[in-house]
């Protein structure tokens, strides 16, 4: 293992799944989305850092038993300028436009047709980029660095650093439960059903 | 708001929401190796639009001998995505048609809010060879450096742009 499915029922049947949890999380509404943003609802960063955690334990255990080894499945290299670079225009596009790639899928499937206007601004993003690929495309491998793992970059076994992130979950829990009460608790579906 | 015979039903909690988006991203790289990804799509979705000119270009030259965008798993991703909200949404009696947003700042400016949004997403998963869910969400599960790093920038960054944006955009 890993299957390497890459067939087109494979990518529709994870892709269901994805887009039948974002939507439930209220992650089809621009609104929920950039609320994190303004830290009056924490949604994002609670269910994207339980889902690293979960996902990190879980890959952690799969290697640890033999099922599956890390050089087998894929990790992004440690481009870190262009981490950098990407997450910067994300970040800014997504307090612009409200969505992320995915988030978008997942607000046109729930009816919202800003979220089909940021899917056709993103091709047109591409192509601006694959135009002025002479000049941008070295910015992908910018910063490059040899590790391309947190554990041995920072010299930490992974079930302690796993540890760490699962209280760093925790403190987001707490820490973003008390702000949304103070500034008038996180958006419901009625809530969002309004805008 | 338009006429409706019964309230939507809540949200999953955050925690649940998590959990179930964590287990089914080890799922997907158990079935294939890979993460969850999204933005991979529109790369070869703008190759295959591209026609004539994105076979010779030096970048989308690659996406475009992948073929037809429907030949790729990372496509069928995406209209997965589509179909799984839509069914969520169904499901739950969150569906509506509406371009959110444009109650508080106008439709024109709402399309235009979107667009450019969308502009600034599709180059920058470009240059981060990711999004937020390929890089930011598949990348941190197995402890990419990398995702951390475009993480970090996509929060601040985040932060930093909603405080100049109009409230309710």
């Amino acid at each position: 293992m890993p299957f390497y499915d890459y067939s087109l029922a494979s990518g529709l049947l994870c892709g269901i799944l994805f887009g039948y949890i974002l939507e439930s999380a209220g992650f089809g509404s621009a609104c929920k989305l950039t609320a994190q943003f303004r830290f009056s609802d924490w949604a994002v960063l609670k269910v994207m850092f339980t889902a690293i955690v979960v996902a990190a334990i879980g890959l952690y255990a799969l290697s640890a038993t033999g099922v599956i080894a890390y050089p087998d499945i894929y990790v992004p290299p440690a481009y870190l300028g262009g981490a950098a670079i990407g997450g910067l225009l994300i970040g800014a596009g997504f307090a612009v436009g409200g969505y992320c790639p995915g988030t978008a899928a997942s607000a046109f499937g729930s009816g919202r047709l800003d979220g089909l206007v940021f899917m056709i601004g993103m091709v047109v993003g591409v192509g601006l980029f694959a135009a002025g690929y002479d000049t941008f495309g070295s910015w992908v491998t910018l910063g490059a660095i040899q590790t391309s793992r947190l554990p041995e970059l920072l010299g930490i076994s992974e079930p302690v650093l796993l540890a760490l992130f699962a209280l760093l979950a925790a403190v987001i829990f707490w820490l973003g439960s008390r702000v949304e009460r103070k500034l008038g608790g996180a958006l419901t579906a009625e809530a969002l059903d309004a805008r | 708001m338009t006429e409706r015979t019964h309230a939507p039903r809540p949200l999953w909690h955050p925690l649940v929401a998590g959990i179930a988006l964590g287990v089914t991203l080890v799922f997907t790289f158990l079935l294939t190796g890979n993460g969850l990804g999204a933005s991979g799509a529109f790369a070869r979705t703008a190759a295959w639009l591209g026609g004539e000119s994105a076979k010779t270009n030096a970048y989308l030259s690659a996406f475009w001998q992948s073929g037809h965008p429907l030949n790729n798993w990372i496509v069928w991703v995406v209209v997965g995505v589509i179909l799984g909200a839509l069914l969520s949404a169904i499901n739950s009696g969150r569906f509506r048609w509406k371009l959110e947003g444009a109650a508080a700042i106008g439709a024109g400016k709402r399309i235009a809010t979107a667009f450019v949004g969308g502009v600034l997403a599709g180059f920058g998963s470009r240059v981060a060879a990711g999004c937020t869910s390929g890089l930011g969400l598949s990348g941190g599960a197995t402890l990419a450096v990398s995702a951390f790093v475009f993480l970090a920038f996509f929060f601040v960054t985040g932060i930093v742009v909603s405080r100049i944006m109009p409230k309710g955009a």
